[in-house]
């Protein structure tokens, strides 16, 4: 039997509350039965003891207590499935504008953003709230499933009016893949069946477009240099010492010429290993341990590099959605976290906030909760950055409260072409 | 140089970004907190952990300790493989009894027959607290239960060692930030993307030993709540129940009283992981007595500081 498949796709459900997420994702579950019996008994029960009808799917992701007293979805809630192609990790996010960083979470691993809107509304500002943070994160493929069609009658024309909504944001945002699908989550037309109520639409059903589209994008760049942050130095027998981390960007190879940053030494890969294993090369996404030929004293926070090279720098511009409950603002401090290297940091300016629904820039000397804005930093220690746009890891930091150690925001190196 | 024949490396198959994405978040945590430890109870998911911890920092020792919280109600092959394995491992053992907590009069001693499931967060609380652990890492996976489906891989705990599902740490990427103040802690769930089926698969793959009573074995059952529960020392057939000698193995392995064994006839690893394929019934639902108490056990129990 050949159940391993060679393929493993993330994805992110997003867009407003009320719109069927987590009904969507209950129902791609429960049609490709992913779900065990005892799973679908539970649901059906707590649907009954909670007088909302025989099976309400949105209890198959939202299983916290308050989620089902108050029928929305307050944290990302994680779900597998597979297909005869590929392993499913899904993040069904939640839709209120103060769960805003808990979608970020989920988002900020997705290949593929699975945007569900309702018919009647079309784009609401949270939804493009979503897209635009989606965009930010770097995720490059949508799919919209336009919800709750069984309510308009399966109306054309009604689907037709949301499309030019969504392809002209989608436009703006720089979406490179975009699939646009009529459903109803509820009764499953066009999600994992085809629908009967739709001789207007020739495309795919949901599972077909997720069947479809490429999967491990996260772990592509556009650079071809390769990085691996230092996490932690193995002692090895006979007293030479090992760089272990997680490779990105591209693969090293035993005799590649690497540089250590930020003190910029140049040296050659002797030897790499895998869990106390000789291998010839370590690809993206390997959690690897390098050899170097000089002595270095490198350790954690460093990091090992081949051309092109990172920028090593103290003060970089950012983008930065801002989660925190007091508004973040010019002269602050706190810590960043950055790969494995933790910092402190001061917010040298602050140069706008974006504009939802304009994707403007206005101007702002200060963040409030669930903001995205742009500013910049200073940082104690020397960073060794590559733009989020070429490199995810590199290009990637968290900001966290110096009193609670809260994470307060998710930071990107640079700023968005569509800004 | 070695003479050993050298791999070249691939991470196209899932099994692959699985393991290195533990083996990081193992590192990660490691690296930032002060005194970690792993949880180890000789089941198959925590022996998965242990196996990737040794991975993770190979040629060395752990750099922690892996503990057990001991109920006292283990099946005697499960305490068998935990000491085998921490012998070959080489790591230190630390054992944290729920007698020892129920002898101190914190919590109410539920009798022979009683299970202790609940108990044991008070012991590995106590437990935490006594030895000054930072980070526990747990073999728990999101695939199991609906609530660890909602929970962070760095799980942040307050001073009671309380999850609090409104009040988590937005996680971005694959940046794990395990800064606590002291009193604090977090839970790290290495395994969080790993479903059952992805276990069974690696512990193939990397032709791991595991307790024989997840194999197919003859044993005498008596079928309580709808599971098959194994006669022995903590459960005793009732007057109504009738002793049947049946084979079965474990799906799960929890506490005697509360875990129940499978009609199955999969003795390897190839015919578990064919059965655990085509499963119809989840595996905490076809034999954990301790999920089946209320609608929100596992939450409930995770706000109280469980693992």
């Amino acid at each position: 039997m050949q159940l391993a498949t060679k393929d493993l796709l993330r994805l992110a459900t997003i867009g407003s509350v009320d719109d069927g997420k987590s009904t969507l994702i209950g129902r791609i579950l429960v049609d490709t039965r992913q779900l065990f019996d005892d799973q679908l008994d539970a649901v059906a029960e707590a649907s009954e003891k909670r007088g909302v009808g025989d099976l309400d799917l949105s209890f198959v992701t939202d299983g916290l207590r308050a989620e089902r007293e108050q029928g929305i979805t307050i944290d990302v809630a994680y779900r597998y499935a597979t297909s005869p192609t590929r392993k499913f990790i899904i993040a069904d996010c939640p839709g209120h504008v103060q769960y805003t960083g808990n979608m970020a979470t989920g988002a900020s691993t997705a290949d593929l953003a699975l945007v569900v809107l309702d018919v009647a509304s079309g784009l609401k500002e949270q939804t493009r709230r979503h897209l635009c943070i989606a965009a930010l994160l770097g995720v490059r493929s949508i799919i919209v499933a336009v919800n709750k069609m069984d309510a308009v009658d399966w109306s054309k024309l009604a689907f037709d009016r949301v499309v030019d909504e969504i392809q002209a944001l989608a436009r703006d945002l720089d979406f490179t893949s975009v699939s646009i699908i009529p459903v109803s989550a509820l009764l499953g037309d066009n999600v994992v069946e085809p629908s009967s109520h739709f001789p207007w639409y020739e495309g795919p059903t949901v599972l077909e477009a997720l069947e479809n589209s490429e999967a491990g994008a996260w772990e592509h760049t556009t650079t071809r240099g390769a990085r691996l942050p230092i996490q932690w130095v193995l002692r090895q027998p006979g007293g030479g010492r090992t760089y272990a981390g997680m490779v990105n960007g591209d693969t090293f190879h035993v005799g590649d010429r690497v540089t250590l940053l930020p003190a910029n030494i140049e040296t050659t890969i002797t030897a790499i290993n895998f869990g106390g294993e000789e291998i010839a090369d370590a690809t993206v996404g390997l959690a690897a341990d390098l050899a170097l030929a000089n002595e270095t004293n490198a350790g954690r926070g460093d990091l090992i590099a081949t051309a092109p090279l990172p920028s090593v720098v103290n003060e970089l511009k950012t983008t930065i959605c801002w989660f925190g409950e007091k508004p973040l603002v010019i002269g602050q401090r706190l810590k960043m976290k950055h790969t494995s290297k933790v910092t402190p940091v001061r917010v040298k300016t602050i140069n706008g906030v974006i504009d939802i629904e304009k994707l403007d820039i206005d101007e702002s000397t200060s963040l409030t909760t669930n903001d995205i804005g742009l500013a910049t930093l200073q940082t104690a220690d020397l960073l060794v950055v590559d733009d989020y746009r070429a490199n995810r890891v590199t290009g990637s930091f968290v900001l966290i409260d110096e009193a609670t150690n809260a994470t307060v925001a998710a930071g990107m190196v640079g700023h968005a072409s569509f800004l | 140089m070695t003479t050993t024949p050298l791999r070249t490396s691939t991470t196209t198959d899932h099994l692959d970004l699985l393991e290195s994405h533990a083996i990081f978040i193992l590192r990660e945590v490691v690296a930032e907190c002060e005194r970690p430890v792993l949880l180890f109870s000789g089941g198959k998911d925590s022996a998965v952990l242990l196996h990737l911890a040794v991975k993770a920092f190979a040629p060395q020792q752990l750099p922690f300790p892996v503990m057990h919280i001991d109920t006292g109600q283990n099946f005697p092959e499960v305490i068998a493989f935990r000491d085998a394995t921490v012998a070959r491992v080489g790591a230190r053992l630390v054992v944290a009894k729920v007698q020892d907590t129920i002898d101190q009069g914190k919590v109410q001693d539920p009798g022979v027959m009683g299970s202790r499931n609940r108990l044991q967060t008070v012991t590995l609380l106590d437990a935490l607290n006594d030895n000054n652990f930072d980070a526990a890492f747990g073999g728990a996976r999101r695939d199991e239960d609906k609530a660890r489906a909602k929970e962070r891989i760095l799980s942040f705990r307050d001073t009671f060692g309380q999850w609090d599902p409104k009040k988590q740490r937005p996680e971005l990427w694959q940046i794990y930030q395990g800064k606590v103040n002291p009193g604090e802690s977090v839970r790290a769930f290495p395994l969080s993307d790993w479903t059952e089926l992805d276990v069974w698969q690696y512990i193939e793959r990397e032709q791991m030993p595991l307790p024989d009573i997840y194999f197919a074995h003859e044993r005498d059952v008596v079928e309580r709540d709808g599971m098959y529960l194994a006669v022995g020392p903590f459960v005793e057939p009732r007057a109504d129940e009738t002793v049947e000698h049946l084979t079965v193995r474990f799906r799960t392995v929890g506490d005697a009283n509360c875990t129940g064994a499978v009609l199955s006839r999969a003795a390897t690893l190839d015919a578990i992981i064919e059965e655990v394929a085509l499963a119809n019934v989840s595996e905490r639902g076809a034999t954990r007595a301790d999920d089946k108490f209320s609608e929100t056990a596992m939450e409930d129990r995770k706000r109280e500081g469980y693992f």
